[in-house]
């Protein structure tokens, strides 16, 4: 397997020293970028426009052809609030509920989640006995579907639930923690740490792993604290890694849809509809399916994404240059 | 010698089909999806009609049934749609859907039936489309144990919904039972009360509507917040997610479960000989009707196929009485066709109480009220399901009084129907 | 004194900086020994308590209050009774005490047999038997399974389209976050952004958009329109791209000293050195391609084409579910992909640090 790979990649080389002749060091680089950009043009950004435009179309037609023109009336309708601190005063009242309960649940998951990754990446870098195990084991319900991460906790968590039976047997006695909003909304925050942990911590593990050892034998001789040390050294090294971290931590929990869906569906009554999931109602499981406005939705939590991630790009660049 | 003619003619029977096979093959794709043993079964069926169609080939393709509810009308939409497919929503497709008519015995149609090819016809296209395989109605399971356990008698035929709350939490107190009563967390389980209790859901114009479903509303989120009804089916989740209660009832928690026929093999299996349960018709209310709600899938076949003629010749092979009456009793569905139905379906491995719940459900169709019937029918149902499951359970949790909630539920109506064409 | 603190520094010092080669245990290592086992308990009970419940009987999945391990009832086989019997004990009564198969039941009342004497039927009411129970495994959950459909056929185009899909995805998105980190060129950022960009529309919200794109590329139905929209994922450019940031440009300018050729450069030196980043993008694309389930349901309608998240899917129908199928099938998918994972995971301790750092 492998030398068919290297032979493949040595006849790839034949056109590509004759294309670095031709276009120099540096424009090579889009032909490096060629392959990718075909694929994104194609399946990412073509599909991002055509959303574009299936915004600022009403019905429920699929077909874009069948589709009425319509401007910019779904923003119209998402954007239409007396108060928009108050769901209850706009006209799409859910659209809002599903977006301040998206900021409370992506504020608390990231921070918690990110701060989880960071421990158990670091023990798991530490010289530890049985090391690939245990991160198998902080891996594992990443593997699993959403559906089955759902139905896992559910049983855990129902009012006759595994939890219920243990609380009983001590005798603190149990609770119906579905029925409640705030507890429905804790367990989905945990529960989605949960399922994403192992990722986050995979990733923060191979950043750990590509410090080199020799910067932390430099700081024992120096007698660098450890603290100091892991804020001075471990850190600053692991910044490109922690800002993957971050972004993609930030716009997935902004994304978090399916486990919890299959979770609570969103309830009790709205206490746990996030954002993806009104926009999945609206335009895929609901009737009639309002493409239009579903894709409406979608730009604009896609517009404040892009400015967070900015955000934190630019603090991140201000970090490593100051 | 008989026996070697035998395999003679056999032989030369099998090269025929080897050599006819590719001249003629006509593949055709069944998009199915099982809430049983439905797609094994209507397999099993059509090996028969391939056998008498030499050629075709049908394919049943078992795919989850969200694929038929969200990705289906996006395939047919761009013209990438299987032959044929059983659906639910049943007035929503129908501008895809192949009409039947110049290749079936329409009376044949009319007479078997009835009211329920009403169902796929939307608007000015009043063709034969839609051949309704499993026929459901909404009803009550009953532990008739808890109640013998309480020592409360049983509210006969005609109880109102009044009647049997009462009566279900007397049995509830006196024993160990969690709740008096459950309804699946639907627009449909709850469309045959609110009618008890005066909804029209039509406006005079034909059009959805939720005139006079504020009785049942104040009823129904007063019962789940004094504990006669399970609070934690519509309580706990959220959105228009579907919850049924068929585990809490299967634990003997409740006394009184209002979901449908559907749930019958369920029972019959799981509850086994843990408590006698028994299927009573839909209690009546204030308004008069004692009505359940009908439902249930349909096959139709696409205008998009290539072969229309064979895809009509499938589905009427299996509207055909013989055939209908064996995939009713192998699915142990209620039949649609009123000629099986008169005739009784002895269901293929039944026990006697489920038997005799199927057979309950069956005779409690006569009392459906018609507005549950054109309801099912309406092409917007699906779009009122989920209204008023969402807003209901907004008032039960208390994020909106009833009021607000109903008023919501109007605008989010109107809306709707303003956007579908 | 001064040597005890430095070893405690060494200590805490190991525990954020993973020094090796301490003799014995500090501290921090029962700390982290304790943080790991509470997450044993944590992370994989429910997955353990997942596999077990995948050899539970339906009943015994519905069941009030849940249990470990899967029970069934017991039966017994009496003579002159074709099938076995449930078995009961008798709780109170004459018999008390008795084991009892049960022969009939309606209403409150059962008709049960003692095993030594079956001639004789008698009669008591349901509350005074309780069923006798067992530890059973069901795994006719899994047999059921390869009689009812074609597995290896699932197992084959899942497995197919997860191999497929993984390595264009490496080698297109280890080429282009090799140009976007190690190149200096206009338009080097709008392309970024444009990547990173695409991150923020989340899959559910194109399927549509997607769907018609690929069909018209005639690719509805094909496994490689499962294959080759997924291998255009924007998470691989920006992890990649982050990790070869931190790859020193010295070494790159070195080897161009030596006049290698700009691919020989990305072959033979960034890849190789990138290999814990790459690692981890190889353990996530093949679990989100194996695990791939909205996009598949969508392209793929033919049963020939199915995937395993398809094929376990299909036990969804409108108003009820086959869990103990849908379990089973669970545990048979999460198996290879398990496997996968643990081999792939020690190659994320390999990479700069033990290879090109110094």
């Amino acid at each position: 397997m492998l030398s068919v790979i290297s032979s493949v990649m040595r006849i790839v080389e034949i056109p590509m020293i004759a294309l670095q002749r031709l276009l120099g060091i540096n424009r090579l680089a889009w032909v490096f970028l060629l392959p990718n950009l075909i694929l994104f043009g194609l399946f990412a950004f073509l599909p991002v426009i055509l959303n574009v435009v299936y915004s600022m179309t009403g019905s429920d037609n699929v077909l874009l052809s069948d589709r009425p023109y319509i401007g910019a009336s779904n923003f119209g309708t998402l954007l239409d609030c007396s108060d928009f601190l108050d769901p209850n005063s706009c006209r799409e009242d859910k659209f809002w509920r599903a977006v301040w309960n998206t900021i409370w649940f992506v504020t608390l998951q990231v921070g918690i989640m990110v701060g989880f990754s960071l421990l158990t990446a670091v023990i798991l870098n530490r010289d530890i006995r049985a090391r690939g195990f245990f991160r198998s084991v902080f891996f594992f319900p990443v593997l699993l579907s959403p559906v089955v991460v759902a139905l896992i906790w559910k049983w855990i968590l129902q009012r006759e639930g595994v939890l219920n039976a243990f609380l009983d047997w001590t005798g603190i006695g149990g609770f119906n923690w579905l029925v409640d909003a705030h507890w429905a909304f804790a367990w989905s925050v945990f529960i989605s740490v949960w399922a994403h942990m192992g990722f986050y911590t995979l990733i923060l593990l191979a950043g750990l792993q590509a410090i080199p050892r020799d910067v932390y034998e430099a700081a024992i001789m120096d007698r660098a604290g450890a603290w100091r040390t892991f804020r001075r050294i471990t850190l600053p090294l692991l910044s490109p890694t922690m800002l993957v971290v971050l972004v993609l931590a930030l716009i997935k929990g902004v994304q978090t849809f399916d486990e919890i869906y299959a979770f609570t569906g969103g309830g009790p009554g709205t206490a746990t509809t996030f954002i993806i999931q009104y926009i999945y109602e609206k335009g895929f499981a609901g009737a009639p399916r309002l493409f239009g406005l579903a894709a409406a939705a979608s730009l604009l939590v896609a517009g404040v994404l892009v400015v967070l991630t900015l955000a934190q790009l630019w603090a991140n660049r201000r970090s490593v240059d100051g | 010698m008989r026996q070697k003619r035998f395999a003679m003619t056999a032989l030369a029977g099998t090269m025929a089909a080897f050599v006819a096979a590719p001249s003629v093959a006509q593949e055709i794709r069944f998009m199915c999806y099982s809430d049983g043993n439905e797609c094994e079964v209507y397999d099993d069926l059509l090996t028969r009609f391939e056998a008498e169609h030499e050629g075709v080939d049908v394919i049943v393709d078992v795919v989850p049934y969200q694929a038929i509810l969200e990705n289906l009308p996006v395939q047919l939409a761009a013209g990438t749609g299987p032959d044929l497919a059983k659906v639910t929503d049943l007035g929503g497709l129908n501008e895809y859907y192949l009409d039947l008519t110049p290749y079936i015995d329409t009376a044949y149609w009319d007479a078997s039936f009835g009211d329920t090819l009403d169902w796929y016809r939307v608007g000015d296209r009043q063709g034969y489309y839609g051949l309704h395989t499993q026929l459901t109605i909404t009803g009550p399971f009953v532990n008739a144990t808890l109640f013998e356990q309480a020592g409360v008698d049983m509210p006969g035929p005609g109880a109102t919904w009044e009647e049997w709350a009462e009566a279900t939490r007397a049995v509830a107190e006196a024993t160990e039972a969690d709740f008096p009563m459950a309804i699946d967390r639907s627009g449909h389980r709850v469309a045959g009360p609110a009618i008890s209790y005066g909804a029209q859901y039509f406006d005079d114009e034909g059009n959805g509507s939720f005139e006079g479903f504020m009785p049942f509303a104040e009823q129904f989120v007063e019962w789940n917040n004094d504990g006669t009804m399970a609070r934690d089916v519509w309580a706990s989740q959220g959105g228009a997610t579907y919850a049924d209660a068929a585990q809490e009832f299967i634990n003997g928690e409740v006394v009184f479960y209002y979901s449908g026929s559907w749930q019958v093999g369920r029972m019959d299996e799981q509850v086994g000989d843990f408590f006698d349960w028994r299927v009573v018709g839909s209690p009546c209310g204030p308004a008069g009707p004692c009505s359940g709600m009908p439902g249930g899938a349909g096959v139709v076949g696409f205008e998009q196929t290539e072969h229309p003629e064979i895809v009509a010749e499938i589905i009427d092979f299996l509207a055909q009485e013989d055939v209908y009456a064996e995939a009713t009793a192998r699915t142990r569905n209620l039949p649609a066709h009123l000629g099986v139905a008169s005739a009784g379906v002895e269901f293929e491995g039944a026990s006697p109480a489920a038997q005799a719940a199927l057979n309950a459900f069956a005779s409690d169709l006569s009392n459906v009220s018609p507005i549950a019937f054109r309801y099912q029918g309406y092409a917007g149902n699906r779009a009122m399901f989920g209204i008023t499951v969402e807003r209901l359970s907004q008032a039960i949790v208390g994020e909106l009084t009833v009021e607000e909630a109903m008023e919501r539920a109007a605008e989010d109506l109107s809306a709707a129907l303003a956007e579908s064409n | 004194m001064a040597d005890l603190t430095s070893s405690r520094r060494t200590g805490i010092l190991g525990f954020l900086t993973a020094t090796r080669g301490r003799e014995r245990l500090h501290w921090t290592d029962w700390v982290s020994y304790g943080y790991l086992c509470l997450g044993i308990f944590l992370m994989f009970g429910p997955v353990v308590w997942l596999v077990l419940s995948s050899f539970k009987d339906r009943n015994e999945l519905d069941r009030f209050p849940p249990r470990f391990l899967p029970y069934a009832q017991e039966t017994i086989e009496v003579d002159g009774f074709d099938e076995p019997l449930l078995a009961f004990r008798v709780t109170e009564g004459d018999l008390a005490g008795e084991l009892v198969g049960q022969t009939r039941r309606a209403a409150g009342r059962a008709e049960v047999v003692v095993p030594a004497n079956p001639d004789e039927r008698i009669r008591l009411t349901t509350d005074q038997l309780e069923p006798v129970e067992g530890i059973a495994f069901a795994t006719e959950n899994y047999t059921q399974l390869f009689e009812r459909f074609n597995f290896l056929r699932f197992f084959w185009n899942s497995t197919f389209i997860t191999v497929m899909a993984t390595l264009l995805m490496l080698l297109v998105n280890s080429m282009a976050a090799f140009a976007l980190s190690k190149y200096q060129f206009r338009g080097r950022n709008a392309v970024l952004l444009l990547v990173i960009g695409t991150l923020m529309i989340p899959q559910t919200v194109v399927l549509v958009p997607l769907f018609l794109i690929v069909t018209e590329l005639g690719m509805f139905n094909s496994l490689w329109g499962v294959i080759i929209p997924g291998a255009a994922t924007p998470t691989g450019v920006f992890l990649l791209r982050q990790y070869m940031i931190t790859i020193p440009d010295e070494i790159l300018d070195a080897a161009r000293m030596d006049k290698a050729s700009e691919w020989k450069i990305f072959w033979r030196i960034v890849v190789p050195l990138s290999a814990p980043a790459i690692a981890v993008l190889a353990i996530l694309a093949i679990m989100w391609r194996w695990n791939d389930f909205l996009w598949p349901l969508i392209v793929l309608t033919r049963t020939e084409n199915f995937t395993l998240q398809l094929a376990l899917n299909s036990f969804q129908g409108e108003l009820q579910t086959d869990w103990p199928s849908l379990l089973a099938m669970t545990v048979l998918t999460l198996l290879p992909i398990a496997a996968v994972f643990m081999f792939l995971q020690k190659y994320i301790a390999t990479g700069i640090a033990s290879t090109g750092g110094k």
